[in-house]
């Protein structure tokens, strides 16, 4: 299972076929609902405050008071100092916790001191831990090191979801991004994740179409049906709608729900808001009516 | 003059790299000029023309697969070869009616037409095939192949210089040929068969019948394992009739009309694309 | 929506207010649109709902009599004599008016002949605009093409095309044959005829001198007609097999040329070490696009045998996502089948694979009541002694077979009378190589199916034609090398 290769050009090409899906009206509707649901509502910068996780955290919950029937968020995605605000913060709805961890966003740690930081996470409430694989060893070809890594972190998880950034921007190929995803799922990740944010390129189509058929093969073979989450890059409501026909053809329904798939991201829920006011309304917004909280 | 009586040469057929006589047993009488030699040619059939074919096939593979070097360098190696039969082949083609003089410039011009296609075995590739500016993330490249198994009705009024220029630019590009060599002047053209013979030309490369161009050009042009048919000749109805014939899976017609082979420029890589065949190989370029 | 509940895509149908078609079209000749001697005309219908779209007018000898006088005339008095220079402009007018009126090209396409919209948009038209562009660049560098070679054009030349790629097919005809200096009588397919009349319609706008390309519109006899006038110099022919014979005989010992297009049964191979999705991906493209009416279609798949569950698995899941329907949705996959007849062919041999024991596969979609539909369709349990593996259904139908080594796929990849084109997946660069070499056929597409491109010579083997069409080779057929 660890030696599929993956054709670039003509992976390019069938995400190409499968971004010329033309959603429209109903579907349309329903698909914007179901990507607001699937975001991970992320802030991952040096200079956050407890102020603005706060802040993004009460948005999260009230999405749809002015909004009535959306659904909200799935999670707020935030470094492990905030963790504990946002669990107050958010105490009473449903959305959960999540936080980096794993020496975010280098991985550049020894292996004790991102167990520890993991299981101190998870002690102060995060329900959802987004780590980082060691790409050094990987590219270096140390495949046993990075899955036994997993492993132990998935262990220190206890009960909070694993996800599993490969960080594709620093493997480059597909064919990289292939073998890690197959890595990370044999070794105990809930969900793989494309990227931290942090390099660039993040989470490209063609990756995520490569993350998505690993996932597939593998619940071929072993039965367990595994998350995606691409992160980095995701803006518009458009680019939302283009994975998820993605999703829909490549993994099937199961798979149309945010315990399977979510999208990382920071200012994709605005834009999602302002799609699903103009299906409503039938006029163009603009985004001076949407906070940027 | 001695009291030894002369041998006397068999012409047979030129067939798998072997010189059976017909499977028929039929004979055509060939007489010269002044009726003083009188030679039984082997009237080949349409059996002869069958097996010439199955071994025409047997050895394209090989053929075809040979390094155009190599293939160079036997085309070269017949030229050789002529040159050092010069003498057998001018003795024949007086035989057959030339002057010494025409004898000898004909022998001359097969050996350098020999020699030309020698030199374009291993360069034809490179002026007709091409990489192809597609605009995808393609690599596009259009090489030419053998279109395969060659039938041919050699002229009628050149036996070794129109023979020679037939054969050579099929075989130079990695085709088989089964020729049908000219009613009129078949002697040297079978003696053309020997030359091969001694030439490192693998057996089944080249194959030489003799026989009635009325009898047998209906299995030259309708056998199915035939890719291509070469008709030199300048008979409308047998024109027609190869045409015609040739539909019946769609064989290439190549027709030398009116072609003088002794002219300077007779001779051209463009013969060689005559039994070509065009392929194109696309591939993505990426990671 | 919740969780196992299918997202389904609201239709989203291509535009049709914007496009431009008259009731009846007569025959385009000496730069004037001309009704007919008989003054008959035909119905051409929109395959998807068999509605009439518009009426044609059907040519006589006499019309393409006119028609080969007109080009004759075009070809002595101007064309012949115009530089090489100036008829490439017209010609690179033709693919510029052909781009600012894509859209509208495609639609006519879609609903004359059945292909989906997101083909003929992203695929078709583009392609043909592409083509004229390609060839107008050669109209004044023809001694380049062919070294040591005088390049002459032949006079008129007669093209018959097919109701696949209509217009596609006509740029392919039309785009070399001006490019060297010939002129032109066109007859489409009797069954799509209308984006050549609109292409008659931009031959006018372009202001070609009149008689240079002449449009004539009929089915068999027309073509007969065509084929058999004494004037014409050359016959370029895209078809079936059978019909090239036929032409290829009617002109037997006439000295016309000829180029030849034809049927194909192109083998598909997929490897084990194949990248095993994307070769995936290359099946459902190359015989499910433009509904398997392709002549180079995959229709013979191997698989190497210790993938071949693999592949047949994930081929199946991927079928059932392909949505068959409207053309004219811009997500449809598979459209309406070409005609009845065609319809009727392709039903035939889905009945005569499952009666030589071929086990079917159907994802299950729902078909229109109205017009002419068939379900993407494989069969496994098949062999070489089968019909539907030797002969050309030139429908969406797969048959798929298992092999263990190279030597005995390429002998049942050659093991057929076709030999137009072929596929070869595998991650291995010098099996590539073997394998495109030994394949007996005039196209072979590595980890890739169906692509095309102007620059790119395009012709069979075997009885898959004779010449090529499609880069400098293309132009070889219209020209007389001194």
């Amino acid at each position: 299972m660890y030696n599929q290769t993956i054709d670039q050009i003509n992976t390019q090409e069938r995400v190409a076929r499968l971004f010329s899906r033309s959603i429209k009206k109903e579907s349309k509707v329903q698909a914007l609902h179901l990507a607001l649901s699937m975001i991970d509502l992320t802030t991952l910068e040096g200079k956050d405050s407890p102020g603005k996780v706060k802040q993004l955290c009460y948005k999260a919950s009230h999405l749809h008071d002015n909004f009535p029937n959306l659904p909200h968020v799935a999670a707020i995605c935030v470094y492990p100092p905030m963790v504990s605000i946002a669990k107050k913060a958010l105490e009473g709805t449903k959305i959960n916790v999540a936080s980096v961890a794993t020496a975010f966003p280098s991985g550049m740690a020894n292996l004790q001191a991102k167990l520890e930081e993991v299981k101190s996470v998870v002690n102060e409430g995060a329900d959802e831990i987004d780590m980082v694989i060691s790409r050094g060893k990987f590219l270096s070809g140390e495949y046993q090191y990075v899955s036994d890594e997993i492993t132990q972190v998935k262990e220190a998880c206890g009960k909070a979801h694993l996800k599993v950034i490969l960080e594709t921007g620093e493997l480059v190929t597909l064919d990289n991004v292939r073998l890690a995803s197959d890595i990370a799922m044999k070794a105990g990740a809930d969900f793989i994740k494309t990227s931290t944010g942090k390099v660039s390129p993040s989470a490209t189509p063609p990756v995520v179409l490569t993350m998505l058929e690993a996932i597939r093969d593998f619940n071929n073979k072993t039965g367990k049906q595994i998350g995606m989450k691409p992160a980095g890059g995701i803006g518009t409501a458009k680019q939302a709608i283009q994975y998820l026909v993605m999703i829909n053809e490549t993994l099937g329904s199961d798979w149309l729900s945010p315990n399977l798939f979510r999208f990382g991201a920071s200012s994709l829920a605005n834009d999602i808001l302002m799609q699903i006011v103009k299906q409503s309304t039938g006029n163009y917004q603009s985004k001076d009516y949407f906070s940027i909280d | 003059m001695s009291n030894r009586i002369n041998i006397q040469k068999t012409y047979k057929l030129y067939i798998d790299g072997k010189f059976p006589r017909t499977e028929s047993g039929r004979y055509i009488k060939w007489m010269n000029k002044d009726k003083s030699t009188i030679i039984n040619i082997c009237r080949g059939s349409r059996k002869d023309f069958r097996n010439a074919i199955v071994s025409a096939r047997k050895a394209l593979s090989g053929w075809s697969a040979r390094t155009a070097y190599n293939r160079a360098q036997i085309l070269y190696r017949i030229g050789e070869m002529l040159e050092g039969r010069r003498e057998q082949f001018m003795a024949e083609l007086i035989l057959q009616g030339s002057s010494k003089k025409d004898a000898e410039n004909e022998i001359n011009q097969s050996i350098d037409c020999l020699i030309y296609y020698a030199g374009w075995a291993d360069k034809y590739q490179q002026i007709f095939s091409r990489v192809n500016p597609v605009s995808q993330a393609y690599f596009n490249f259009t090489i030419s192949e053998p279109t395969g198994v060659v039938s041919a009705i050699a002229p009628n009024d050149s036996s070794l210089l129109g023979l020679v220029s037939i054969i050579s630019p099929v075989i130079a590009g990695g085709n088989t040929i089964v020729i049908l060599a000219s009613e009129k002047l078949p002697i040297c053209s079978i003696s053309f068969g020997e030359v091969l013979h001694t030439s490192d030309v693998p057996g089944g490369v080249v194959n030489i019948l003799t026989g009635e161009k009325t009898e047998l050009i209906e299995h030259f042009s309708t056998h199915m394992d035939v890719n291509a048919i070469i008709y030199c000749g300048e008979n409308k109805d047998e024109q027609k009739l190869i045409e015609t014939n040739a539909s019946l899976n769609l064989k290439h017609v190549v027709h030398y009309k009116n072609k003088k082979w002794a002219l300077e420029n007779s001779h051209s890589p463009y013969h060689i694309l005559n039994t070509q065949e065009t392929k194109t190989t696309w591939h993505p370029i990426g990671i | 929506m919740s969780k196992k509940q299918k997202w389904e895509y609201s239709p989203a149908l291509e535009g049709t207010d914007h496009i431009q078609l008259k009731k009846q079209y007569d025959l385009f000749i000496n730069g004037k649109f001309t009704p007919g001697a008989e003054g008959k005309y035909f119905s051409t219908v929109n395959p998807a709902n068999e509605e009439k779209i518009a009426e044609v007018a059907e040519a006589n000898q006499k019309d393409i009599n006119f028609a080969v006088e007109s080009a004759q005339k075009a070809y002595d008095n101007t064309w012949s004599k115009m530089p090489g220079k100036e008829r490439g402009k017209y010609i690179f007018r033709i693919a510029r008016l052909l781009q600012e009126r894509a859209r509208e090209f495609s639609v006519i396409e879609t609903i004359d002949g059945g292909k989906p919209i997101r083909e003929s948009r992203d695929v078709d038209i583009p392609l043909a605009s592409a083509h004229f562009f390609y060839y107008a660049g050669w109209a004044d560098k023809l001694e380049y093409a062919f070294p040591g070679k005088q390049a002459n054009s032949l006079g008129v030349t007669g093209q018959i095309i097919p109701w696949n790629f209509p217009l596609l097919m006509a740029s392919w005809k039309i785009a070399p044959a001006l490019a060297t200096g010939n002129t032109v009588v066109l007859k489409p397919a009797e069954t799509t005829p209308l984006t050549a009349m609109k292409l008659a319609e931009i031959i006018q706008e372009a202001d070609l001198p009149p008689g240079v390309v002449n449009i004539v519109t009929g089915a068999g006899d027309t073509g007969k007609a065509i084929v058999n006038h004494p004037d014409i110099k050359k016959i370029a022919f895209t078809g079936s097999t059978e019909v090239g014979k036929y032409i290829m005989k009617s002109i037997a010992g006439t000295d016309k040329k000829y180029t030849l297009e034809l049927g194909g049964k192109a083998a598909n191979i997929i490897f084990e070490d194949a990248s095993i999705d994307q070769a995936v991906e290359g099946i459902i493209n190359s015989i499910f696009f433009n509904q398997g009416h392709v002549c180079c279609a995959g229709s013979r798949l191997y698989v190497q045998e210790s993938v071949a569950e693999e592949v047949i698995q994930k081929l199946r899941n991927r079928m059932s996502s392909l949505i068959v329907g409207n053309p004219l949705d811009k997500n449809t996959d598979i459209g309406a089948i070409n005609s009845k007849m065609q319809l009727d062919k392709i039903k035939m041999y889905v009945d005569l694979g499952k009666e030589e024991g071929g086990n079917i596969y159907q994802p299950s979609c729902s078909l229109p009541k109205k017009g002419f539909w068939h379900a993407p369709t494989i069969f496994t349990d098949v062999s070489q002694s089968n019909r539907i593996i030797q002969e050309e259904i030139f429908g969406p139908v797969l048959g798929i077979q298992t092999f263990r080594t190279v030597d005995e796929v390429i002998a049942k990849a050659n093991n057929t009378a076709y030999g137009l084109s072929g596929g070869v997946w595998t991650d291995k660069g010098s099996k590539i190589f073997k394998v495109t070499k030994d394949i007996r056929a005039g196209v072979i597409w590595a980890n890739t199916f169906n692509k095309f491109d102007p620059a790119s010579p395009f012709g069979g083997y075997k009885e898959s034609g004779v010449g090529s069409e499609g880069g400098i080779e293309g132009l070889r057929g219209y020209l007389d090398l001194a």
